[in-house]
């Protein structure tokens, strides 16, 4: 008789820990999900009928955090340096969902990979003083198949070819692009006038029928909402899978609170039940997913003492150029983006003479999506009251005639910027939240200048009568106007780095495999392990980097490099 | 009759209160030639709805799902969810406030919206429906964050869903061409791409 039920705990039930049960389901190993929100997605005992609970409906998800978490209940902190004192900020910090398929649930699903730069920062461009820029200890080509079956897994719409800066791929996409926006046709043909690149964002929602669920219907619910057809596949794709090989267990409403630790080796964790109750679980290893916020949370909450825990904390730089058109562009009809251009993730000649004017050696900018607002309440929200509210809402120049841009610029690490426990602030089960240290690099600030400057002229030339900027976390100029401690918070959603990987212990917390170095039955599997965030959504390169670290951690080192 | 007059039992403002708030919501958002403003599309509705949220089981907190009904499918939004207890506690502390319950002041007092919207109508006064509309807006401006918090519900009064109780005949919807929630029916691949 065993002392566990499970041969592993999985801590999150996110792209990263939905590809790892699938994986060590398929493997033969039982497992059982932790997934400290509700389950609103996939019923364990009928894996193949989703569960209908998603809507379009702007109050439950935007002003009432149905996916939770809740921030008054479990709230993270925010400061910008130590001589804030011990927090400027309770509440909404990088809220991605608490639910049963964590950031997947939400998100828009644009998919991109890495580029092949990208996991060789330091080799390529150089140190830059105050960050701590660092390469992978993993090349694009050992990533490339794991892309290709992340791509396979999840159902990637894209178009091989399109995107001259992408990285070689070994593969077409599973599907083709779904129906372009007309605001995203129209700044793409703007742009490619201009000499830039746009192509169809790859994107996890289905153009065509696709393992078993239907073809996205362009409902406009897309980013901050979860999908009430399941068209989007990330992650049920890979939780369906694992529930349906009989050796899963989800567990919803299930927070687990500490690793258990003895000699070196993980044990089980502690948990604590929807009541309020703690419970212990028992296994030969854990698999800690639970986002690079919560991960690095929990490893501090259990005792690990390497000081890399918690650093290196990464957002993205989002940079917004958008611009009033005379005429209806409707952004709430279709997949939220359907467009994007890599062009400033480049460094070519003018990047680096706008860094070299700053004093930097390098700058890299992200990402540029081809965006329109799509929802109502929040343009209402930015009107004035009064008689001209109708009109405005009618003419709706901040929303139905708003065209542009959100560049998803790369932000620097720094070991300044990290997470750890807040000294006093608990959550409503009375553990110690995260709190985040956080200030931009002035890299990405010259970053979002130089390449802000180039997105304008794209606005510009679309024709929009009234172009402005702005960026979180907010910078420059309006900084000095907006100055409420939550706009000093960045809003990206896009986190990194706060248990990063490498081959020396006293700079990293993870080894070249995702393994703890002090406990090597503990596998990390999110975007906690990225040494350096890039340009791009950070989720098809969690999954295909839990693909390749969990391969490797079931002893099948020889199958990943082959 | 409207709401506004009727005396509801499942509803936390007085009569007098609704009077003051249905001139307040007048203001913010007026009818104009073209269309309903916040008082006829439903706004003081909304907003009793979110005030008197725990008047009614489930509270109106998160509508159903997946569909209204408005486009096909069975309509399920009005059947709201059910909260676990943390989740009555955290909406319960938002709405009555933390009065001194321990477990409500985990993070410090809370300022409940009832207590907010008690003194906010009382700082407008009770003559407020019935001064001139220049008389009016300079109270309003001068009520400060109740202002800024009036606003903000006036607007998802206007535009949420009606299941909430505001955008009463979908008025806030129509009245700037929008459809709201349309799955299960979604839209055509040609309404995407085209002008």
């Amino acid at each position: 008789m065993t002392a566990w039920d499970f041969h592993t705990i999985i801590v999150g039930s996110g792209p990263a820990g939905s590809t790892v049960a699938d994986e060590l389901t398929r493997a033969g190993r039982s497992v059982v999900i932790f997934e400290r929100g509700h389950n609103h997605l996939i019923d364990p005992a009928h894996p193949d009928d989703l569960m209908q609970v998603f809507s379009n409906d702007e109050l439950k998800y935007t002003e009432r955090h149905f996916l939770g978490p809740d921030p008054w209940l479990e709230p993270r902190t925010f400061r910008q340096s130590e001589a804030d004192g011990d927090r400027l900020h309770i509440g909404d910090v990088n809220n991605l969902p608490a639910t049963v398929g964590g950031g997947g649930v939400h998100a828009d699903g644009k998919l991109p990979r890495l580029r092949e730069d990208d996991f060789r920062v330091l080799s390529e461009l150089g140190p830059i003083a105050g960050a701590t820029v660092a390469d992978w200890p993993l090349t694009y080509d050992d990533l490339e198949p794991h892309y290709a079956t992340a791509e396979r897994l999840i159902g990637v719409a894209g178009l091989a070819g399109a995107n001259p800066f992408a990285p070689w791929r070994s593969s077409p996409y599973p599907m083709p692009p779904g129906p372009p926006m007309y605001a995203a046709l129209l700044t793409s043909k703007a742009a490619e006038r201009l000499g830039y690149h746009p192509y169809p964002a790859p994107t996890g929602a289905n153009s065509v029928p696709y393992d078993g669920r239907p073809a996205c219907n362009n409902c406009g619910f897309c980013a901050n909402f979860g999908c009430p057809i399941h068209a989007k596949g990330d992650p049920v794709a890979m939780l369906r899978r694992a529930l349906l090989t009989g050796r899963a267990e989800l567990r919803a409403d299930a927070f687990v609170s500490r690793i258990l630790v003895q000699d070196g080796r993980a044990t089980g964790v502690e948990w604590i039940d929807r009541d309020g109750q703690t419970h212990q679980e028992l296994s030969d290893d854990v698999v800690v997913a639970a986002g690079a916020m919560e991960t690095p949370r929990l490893l501090l909450l259990s005792g690990f003492t390497n000081e890399n825990i918690g650093r290196n904390l990464m957002f993205h730089m989002q940079t917004y150029v958008l611009g009033e058109v005379p005429f209806r562009v409707h952004g709430h009809i279709g997949r939220s983006v359907t467009h994007a251009h890599d062009d400033h993730i480049i460094v070519d000649g003018p990047a680096r003479k706008a860094a070299q004017a700053a004093g930097l050696p390098w700058i890299k900018g992200g990402f540029v999506e081809h965006a329109s607002p799509a929802h109502v309440i929040a343009e209402a929200k930015l009107y004035p009251w009064g008689r001209e509210h109708r009109r405005l809402m009618r003419d709706s120049p901040m929303r139905d005639r708003l065209i542009g841009f959100c560049m998803q610029g790369e932000d620097l690490p720094q070991a300044t910027n990290r997470v750890d426990l807040d000294p006093s602030v608990r959550d409503v089960r009375g553990v110690p939240v995260a709190r985040t240290t956080y200030r931009v690099h002035r890299h990405e600030i010259v970053a979002s200048e130089h390449h802000g400057a180039g997105l304008r002229s794209i606005v510009q030339e679309t024709g929009a009568d009234r172009i402005f900027s702005a960026t979180s976390p907010v910078t420059g100029e309006l900084a000095t106007i907006i100055d409420s401690e939550a706009s000093k918070v960045p809003i990206s959603r896009h986190v990194a780095g706060t248990a990063r990987m490498g081959r020396d212990p006293k700079t990293s917390v993870c080894d070249e495999w995702g393994r703890l170095w002090e406990a090597p039955n503990v596998l990390v599997a999110d975007s906690s392990l990225f040494p350096t965030i890039s340009g791009y959504g950070p989720t098809l390169t969690l999954v295909a980097l839990a693909i390749r670290n969990v391969r490797a951690f079931l002893g099948r080192q020889g199958e990943v490099k082959a | 009759m409207t709401s506004a007059e009727s005396g509801d039992a499942t509803r936390f403002l007085s009569l007098a209160q609704r009077r003051i708030l249905a001139a307040a919501c007048a203001r913010l958002v007026p009818a104009d030639d073209y269309g309903p403003g916040a008082v006829e599309a439903g706004a003081v509705d909304y907003i009793e709805g979110l005030l008197g949220a725990f008047l009614v089981y489930p509270p109106r907190i998160w509508a159903g799902g997946p569909f209204s009904g408005r486009f096909g499918g069975e309509a399920s939004f009005a059947s709201f969810h059910r909260l676990t207890a943390v989740e009555e506690l955290a909406w319960r502390t938002r709405i009555e406030g933390s009065k001194g319950i321990a477990e409500r002041e985990r993070l410090g007092p809370v300022a409940g919206l009832q207590e907010r919207y008690t003194e906010g109508l009382a700082a407008l006064g009770d003559d407020f429906p019935a001064l001139p509309p220049e008389d009016q807006d300079h109270r309003l401006r001068s009520a400060g964050s109740f202002l800024d918090l009036l606003y903000q519900h006036v607007c998802e009064g206007l535009y949420g869903a009606p299941e909430y109780g505001g955008n009463r005949d979908l008025a806030g919807w129509r009245s700037i061409g929008y459809l709201g929630d349309v799955q299960p029916r979604g839209y055509p691949d040609e309404e995407v791409s085209g002008p």
